[in-house]
């Protein structure tokens, strides 16, 4: 590979990089992110490799694994250029005729293409199906382009052409005023204004600067950062050199979670090939400027995602978070200033160098400018990554990006911000998405974890949930935090399981004020989001739980037991053989009975039992006791059309 | 190092501009209640009873006083409703772990705490890290440190260091804030368990012995 010395000559490269390539020459691009690789998308890349040869096409058609484009829920997604045909859920069957008709052919294969559920209509193009027509995609559109492995992919669509910019036509100064200009704030979750960040760390006198890039994404749920990571490492490399000018530093660290193998790979590679080009390292581009980037492998606390317990933990310490002030801008790692960004916020810089701060900040709302990537899974149609200006409403974000809730099941609750963030209701789906709006519902930003309930999820189970995940992954540091959450999560435990009293609800209340206020670092002060928002919005099933013993969604198993209507039993076997439990008797004409004391309350039987007898009934609560089981004389059942023809024969009886 | 003045409760206080809202108000006589501060160790904030109101350019916030450092023209107030709730529920949730402790005794009457509101844990041991902090910042020994997190955080002695340094020290004894038998208590367990006290489920088993003695 070339050094590069100059603006010229990266402009040269990118010249002869885009001469080899001819547009008009088929391109297979296979996702290859963590979803689609999960769905056999490698074994689609080398079934795409090995028909291309056998078909004669070998040196015609490029193939290539690129980073992810969100639409998990469809993958293997396949996208053929120059016509952007899309594919989805494609299998290696499939690919001998992918090749033979719309690699030669020039042909759609329809089966494989987006059908609207509703209407049945097909989508060709990718840019033409509901679930990317109503997104933003500033950041992860690339994604189906790149090879997140080659360089020159990044650089064919004008890869560090911002750094180049920076580097030669505009002073540090200049840079911080364009990021703050542009208005955007920390995608990591705190929603910090950016460029206020830089200039403290550029204002702070010291000979040595560091600035990292917060990798540590560990939010059950969240994948976006490990989107960006995998799919277009360079776009994060290019934004923290950037940064690095910007502040006057010339060591960066890139703290990425051991639990993300891919993204280590990749940012592993595009940090050499970036070395190998000159545009890091001493003397970048020619302009005199040197920076060098480590990879650090965080050990897997999910505290470590907080800035200060990341810098102790970068040193080699327990992660554990410190006070503010002093903020790491001016006291930062080994003492020194030390700026700190999100990956998602990394990746926003260069194209708001290249692009310019007003073309920045058109997206989104007043005080939250941009684009915001959001992992939308749970009770989704369509679970992936969407990428929305700021400012769409949930509603959009679930019904016609996610296209509603499966099972036409009925939508209960939205979860944003992660582990600590809130549960919000129907009555609030159309609250702009900011900052801002989702802090008064009661919610947080976070970094972007959606997780959608419908009407089976518990809200009280929800937020033992979540409390339990904060209980393992509190340092301990500080009281509030260690014990408050374990508190909290102890009688969230206790009114899940039956055992709730009067006073719970205000004691939570309580531990959350003291928790929520009193607490070292973010994670205890938002730790009590998940309880106070769901008694704030579902505070009646609260009181279910805890006056009548009863779980109003059927999921707290402590409160729910399976019976089955001896009128309505058929005795099909069906419950009876799927039972995991062993719990349930029954045999060829013997109405099945659960043995309550057996029974594990997994639900299958009332999965199972066929809709047209629907004889297992859940009950919950003090309401609805478990009638005994029927005397064993009576156990013999009576047929539907055998009932019909016995009631025709009493009557006869009866008559006589 | 120069002098700035503050308002504390009122009053108008004079601090050195290195100082902590702490030192700045012990240093007025006025009193903020602590359980995990010591002068001669690196604020730590680790027990939050210490939690003050801090007003300045029209926002207020709750902060640590022993790691908040001073600033001039700031309004600080050391008691409020919402404080004094945050102590008695800080103070109820300690005295699970330690019921006996004087600290915590008194701190329970200021602040109307009830030493029964949560389940007890009796460990002793409500995490304040003195003496951790006194062996590494003061001894320079690291004899002793915490192993795990969240609530499964306890103290535990090196053996290998505790069994060369500790016996003619023992200087941290004296600092725990819930009684000087627990340091003790934690480092013969570790001297003569060693190796079961590392691993899970010992701890539990081994106060309840204790208690139940």
């Amino acid at each position: 590979m070339p050094m590069l010395n100059s603006p010229a000559e990266l402009e040269q490269l990118r010249q002869d990089i885009l001469s080899k390539r001819d547009p008009g020459k088929p391109r297979i691009s296979v996702c290859a992110g963590a979803g689609c690789l999960a769905t056999g998308a490698s074994k689609v890349i080398s079934a795409f490799i090995a028909e291309i040869e056998k078909q004669g096409l070998t040196g015609e058609v490029h193939t290539k694994g690129t980073g992810c484009p969100g639409f998990c829920e469809r993958g293997p997604v396949v996208v053929i250029d120059p016509e952007e045909t899309c594919y989805l859920q494609v299998t290696p069957k499939d690919v001998p005729e992918i090749v033979s008709e719309t690699i030669k052919g020039k042909k759609v294969v329809e089966r494989l293409l987006y059908a609207d559920p509703a209407t049945n209509e097909k989508a060709i193009r990718e840019s033409d199906i509901p679930f990317y027509r109503n997104q933003e995609r500033n950041i992860i559109g690339n994604n189906i382009k790149i090879d997140p492995k080659c360089i020159d992919d990044y650089l064919a669509l004008g890869g560090y052409s911002a750094l180049a910019k920076v580097l030669f036509r505009m002073t540090a100064g200049q840079v911080v005023d364009e990021v703050r200009k542009s208005g955007l704030r920390g995608r990591g979750g705190g929603g910090f204004p950016t460029g206020i960040k830089w200039d403290a760390a550029r204002n702070a006198p010291s000979e040595t600067k560091y600035v990292i890039v917060n990798a540590d994404e560990g939010d059950p749920g969240a994948f976006m950062d490990r989107a960006v990571l995998e799919g277009n490492p360079h776009s994060i490399l290019e934004g923290l050199i950037i940064g690095a000018y910007a502040i006057g530093s010339h060591e960066g660290y890139v703290y990425v979670r051991q639990e993300y193998p891919l993204a280590l790979e990749n940012v592993g590679i595009a940090i050499r090939q970036a070395q190998e080009y000159g545009l890091l390292g001493s003397n970048i581009l020619g302009s005199g400027f040197d920076f060098n980037v480590k990879v650090h492998r965080g050990a897997g606390a999910f505290v470590c995602g907080e800035e200060t317990a990341l810098l102790l933990s970068l040193e080699g310490k327990p992660g554990e978070p410190r006070s503010r002030p002093p903020y790491p801008a001016t006291r930062g790692l080994w003492g020194k200033p030390t700026n700190i960004n999100n990956v998602e916020t990394w990746a926003n810089v260069p194209l708001i160098i290249n692009k310019g701060a007003g073309w920045f900040s058109q997206f989104g709302t007043e005080k939250s400018r941009g684009t915001k990537i959001f992992s939308l899974v749970g009770k989704i149609k369509n679970t992936g990554l969407v990428e929305v200006p700021m400012g769409v409403t949930l509603r959009d974000i679930i019904y016609k990006i996610g296209d509603g809730i499966p099972r036409g099941k009925k939508f209960k609750a939205v979860q944003t911000g992660g582990p600590a963030g809130g549960c919000i209701p129907e009555a609030h789906l159309d609250i702009p998405v900011d900052y801002d709006e989702l802090a008064k519902a009661g919610a947080i930003m976070g970094s972007g974890g959606m997780i959608v309930m419908d009407e089976d999820t518990c809200m009280v189970d929800v937020a033992r949930y979540f409390l339990n995940f904060l209980t393992q992954e509190s340092c301990g540091k500080c009281s509030p935090c260690r014990e408050g959450i374990k508190q909290m999560h102890r009688i969230l435990v206790n009114i899940t399981e039956g055992r709730g009293k009067e006073g719970d609800i205000e004691l939570l209340e309580e531990l959350a004020m003291s928790t929520g206020s009193a607490s070292l670092c973010a994670l205890g002060r938002s730790a009590p989001n998940p309880v106070l928002s769901t008694i704030r919005y579902f505070r009646h099933e609260y009181e279910a739980h805890i006056r009548e013993k009863r779980c109003p969604s059927y999921s707290c198993r402590e409160l729910v037991s399976y019976y089955i209507d001896p009128e309505k039993c058929q005795a099909c076997l069906i419950c009876f053989r799927k039972c995991t439990s062993e719990a349930i008797t029954g045999a060829k004409k013997r109405i099945h009975v659960v043995d309550q004391a057996k029974c594990n309350k997994c639900g299958t039987c009332f999965e199972v039992c066929p809709a047209r007898f629907g004889a297992v009934m859940r009950l919950t609560g003090e309401g609805e006791p478990v009638p005994g089981p029927i005397p064993d004389e009576l156990r013999i059942v009576v047929r539907k059309k055998d009932a019909k023809k016995a009631a025709g024969k009493e009557t006869a009886e009866e008559a006589t | 190092m120069s002098e700035i003045s503050l308002q504390i409760d009122g009053r108008a206080v004079a601090a050195r501009d290195d100082m902590t809202l702490l030192e700045a108000a012990r240093s007025a006589g006025i009193s903020i209640p602590t359980v995990c501060h010591h002068e001669k160790l690196e604020p730590f904030g680790g027990c939050r009873l210490c939690m003050v109101e801090v007003t300045a350019g029209g926002r207020t916030n709750l902060v640590a006083a022993c790691t908040y450092p001073v600033q001039k023209d700031l309004a600080v107030k050391t008691r409020s409703e919402q404080i004094d709730k945050i102590r008695k529920v800080l103070t109820e949730q300690l005295l699970a772990y330690a019921p006996e402790s004087e600290v915590l005794q008194k701190l329970a009457r200021e602040y109307r705490a009830d030493k029964d509101r949560f389940p007890k844990e009796p460990s002793f041991c409500i995490l304040c890290g003195l003496c951790v902090r006194y062996c590494a910042e003061i001894k320079q020994k690291n004899a002793v440190g915490f192993v795990d997190r969240g609530p499964n955080r306890e103290i535990s002695f090196v053996p290998e260091l505790a069994a060369r340094e500790c016996w003619d020290c023992k200087e941290c004894f004296p600092l725990c804030p819930t009684s000087a038998l627990q340091a003790a208590y934690v480092l013969t367990r570790s001297l003569t368990s060693f190796p079961s006290s590392t691993q899970p489920g010992s701890k539990k088993q081994a106060e309840t012995n204790s208690v139940a003695e």
